[in-house]
């Protein structure tokens, strides 16, 4: 079969289409958006009539993939870690109802290269007692679509894959299976399991407990999980996804001397980790995350053996899994070049040169130097950079800047104002919004508007051209919404209206106006 | 044979996408690879690399432990400075002599350039200079002045560069063409 070279991320979207996906849903987030995006610019996904949606949020992406399923079809819903927290309500009752065909691809970010947290969506999988992937390498990730559609569908589950941003963000050579033709449209066995009325709830969750050995025996079963043998039994080492790689690496060309776990399916193989952990004197997890499997195995009281990994420290808790760490965790003496050098200075990320927003925050700088103890609350995109002009107070999670802007307003901060970007006010700022209008909160949100959803490479932003309307149908009085065009020439005039809205007791929004130079480049290039 | 090449320079300025070039020469050699990189936050300006792996044998981690880069490859001399645990003790250091100065407190170039002489391997060269005189990208001259130390042939980056511009023009590939021989050249001195 062909051989791609695809990035982890694309490995996973020629897998959903060659595995006989018919519609993707999602939401861009670093490191996850390169699926989606693969699949929209696929020739082969647009002649077999795939179905590949940007949706307004992480929510609304899965409750599509949930209606696919429902019509028996298969479907993929990506998204970055914290994504998973704004689909957390359709993510378990996704469970409950026991949906088929339905993956559920999570793009974790440990050492948060473009992130605010590190969480491990392993955590999730296990809480929605669902059966999770975590391929260790591209050729997996791509196999792994395929045998996660045939579990799921198989088992009647969702499932929840799992990568890390290395994964997501690599490319190697991966080899293609056959093209699998799309399900046809079926009405669901079990009419019943979609709705989730307590009657039939309460029967559907003791489905999902007694499926469990099932999962199980799959997971020990199927291959993916792997028990090596090893002579040397003073040490057991149990990997999972691509913390294996980590391992390896530092046994170039030979063999890991001491018996390894390596897992990429759950729930974990209980024979094999019973079998390790009676044939060796001590234990060492290595995970690229969180301690999920040492938390499981090690257990509350920490009697019996010796389990290491990151609960104990022994590999730093925090940042990314690599091989030096796991060389240190092992006594192994790791190399290193020489040190950086003092000189060498940090060089942040930046907002572009000509970047609208730095024509917003100049302005809005300059309205709030005339309001001490003003405070602008920031929300989640390029803009957050404007924490390097002075120019944001806060940034939480997606939609915040508007509710914690109302939240600190009712409690006297004057002038309290948000920050929000189109992309993430039509992701989870609009209800926010409404809040707002029905408490007459006095905030001033300053909407910036670029056509686009810029930091994750410009993916269409759901309320473009829709801005104004959108906060009209909220209920912002029309004279409140302003329009600004942010330009150096316009300084004067875009400071003069930030400050007639902050003097005005109510609603306002401030809607700055141009395209991402980034998105304009392109544009021009076509 | 086995190469770990550390690619790196300032978000937006394409010295990334060399890895590509490099990537397509080596599966056409039949070697197996592995190449990441950072997408989002940190493109904006900030500082960027790429880690590229080339081997005959399986290759495990996506990036490279440090101290094995067998090459770094800088768009800029700062930020081959910045990777310099990466470097192993007989590896390469080649790089754009031309600072990229987006923050106020760039440090003075005397200094890095001290620092660079204490590092064994180096070729430095003002690539800007070069590319402006055959209306080129700088990035692939500097390519051109890595081929030496690749343990790719120049004719197989070649054949990269044809497959990978062909359906641009023959301009386009004859542009690319030039600048990676004016590397090459340059390295050889």
């Amino acid at each position: 079969m062909e051989k791609l070279l695809l990035l982890g991320d694309e490995a996973i979207a020629q897998g959903f289409i060659d595995a006989g996906g018919s519609a993707i849903n999602s939401y861009p987030g670093t490191p996850s958006t390169q699926i989606t995006e693969y699949v929209m610019k696929s020739k082969q996904a647009k002649e077999l009539g795939v179905r590949a949606n940007w949706c307004a949020n992480e929510k609304t992406a899965l409750e599509a993939s949930i209606g696919v399923a429902y019509a028996g079809k298969r479907a993929m819903t990506c998204m970055k870690h914290v994504g998973l927290n704004v689909c957390g309500d359709p993510f378990m009752n996704a469970a409950i109802i026991g949906t088929k065909g339905v993956l559920v691809v999570v793009a974790d970010d440990p050492s948060m290269f473009s992130s605010q947290d590190e969480q491990d969506s392993r955590f999730y999988g296990h809480w929605a007692m669902i059966p999770m992937l975590e391929p260790s390498n591209q050729q997996e990730a791509y196999d792994m679509v395929h045998f996660g559609f045939e579990l799921s569908e198989k088992l009647g589950t969702p499932v929840l894959y799992r990568i890390p941003t290395r994964l997501a963000h690599s490319r190697a050579g991966v080899v293609r299976k056959p093209v699998r033709k799309q399900n046809e449209l079926t009405e669901p066995a079990d009419a019943k399991s979609f709705v989730l009325l307590p009657a039939n709830a309460k029967r559907l969750y003791r489905d999902l407990i007694d499926k469990q050995p099932a999962f199980t025996k799959a997971s020990e079963e199927s291959g993916y999980n792997k028990y090596f043998e090893g002579e040397n039994k003073k040490l057991g080492i149990i990997t999972t996804g691509i913390a294996y790689n980590y391992l390896m690496e530092n046994f170039q060309g030979g063999k890991c001397p001491y018996p390894v776990v390596k897992i990429t399916q759950y729930p974990l193989p209980y024979n094999m980790i019973n079998k390790l952990y009676d044939e060796v004197d001590e234990i060492l997890v290595l995970e690229d995350g969180q301690p999920f499997v040492e938390e499981h195995i090690k257990g509350f009281l920490g009697k019996g053996k010796k389990v290491m990994g990151r609960l104990d420290e022994t590999i730093r808790r925090d940042g990314e899994l690599n091989a030096e760490k796991v060389a240190k965790a092992l006594g192994m003496k790791a190399e290193s070049g020489a040190a950086v050098p003092e000189v060498v200075t940090n060089r942040p990320p930046a907002l572009c040169q000509g970047c609208p927003h730095v024509d917003s925050y100049n302005a809005l700088n300059a309205v709030m130097a005339n309001h001490k103890g003003g405070k602008v609350f920031g929300d989640i995109g390029c803009y957050t950079l404007g924490f390097n002009m002075h120019a944001i107070n806060t940034t939480v999670c997606m939609g915040a800047s508007i509710t914690m802007a109302k939240g600190a307003s009712e409690v006297g901060i004057f002038p309290s104002v948000a920050v929000i970007g189109d992309g993430t006010f039509g992701h989870s700022g609009m209800t926010g919004l409404l809040d707002c209008v029905n408490e007459k909160a006095n905030v001033v949100v300053v909407i910036l508007d670029n056509d686009i959803t810029a930091m994750t490479g410009g993916q269409p932003s759901s309320a473009n051209n829709k801005i104004r309307q959108i906060c009209e149908g909220l209920g912002v009085a029309p004279e409140h919404i302003r329009d600004i065009i942010p330009l150096p020439k316009n300084h004067e005039e875009n400071v003069k209206i930030i400050e007639e809205e902050v003097n005005y007791n109510g609603v306002s929004v401030i809607i700055p106006h141009r395209t991402c130079l980034v998105e304009l480049k392109k544009h021009l290039k076509k | 044979m086995k190469k770990d090449i550390v690619l790196c320079g300032v978000g937006g300025d394409g010295i990334v996408s060399v890895a590509k070039i490099i990537s397509d020469a080596a599966l056409n050699m039949g070697l197996n690879l592995k190449q990441s990189e950072i997408h989002g936050m940190s493109q904006r300006g900030g500082s960027v690399f790429s880690h590229l792996r080339l081997s005959s044998d399986e290759i495990f981690a996506d990036v490279i432990p440090e101290g094995h880069a067998d090459i770094i490859l800088s768009s800029e001399p700062m930020e081959a400075l910045r990777y310099l645990p990466w470097l192993a003790k007989d590896g390469w250091i080649i790089t754009n002599s031309d600072p990229f100065v987006n923050i106020n407190n760039y440090p003075d170039m005397a200094k890095i350039n001290a620092e660079l002489a204490k590092v064994k391997n180096v070729v430095s060269f003002n690539a800007n200079e070069i590319a402006k005189t055959i209306k080129a990208r700088s990035n692939m001259v500097l390519l051109g002045a890595t081929v030496p130390y690749l343990g790719i042939e120049l004719g197989k980056v070649e054949e990269a560069i044809n497959h990978i511009f062909g359906n641009k023009g023959a301009e386009v590939v004859d542009v690319n063409m030039k600048a990676l021989h004016a590397g090459y050249e340059q390295a050889k001195k």
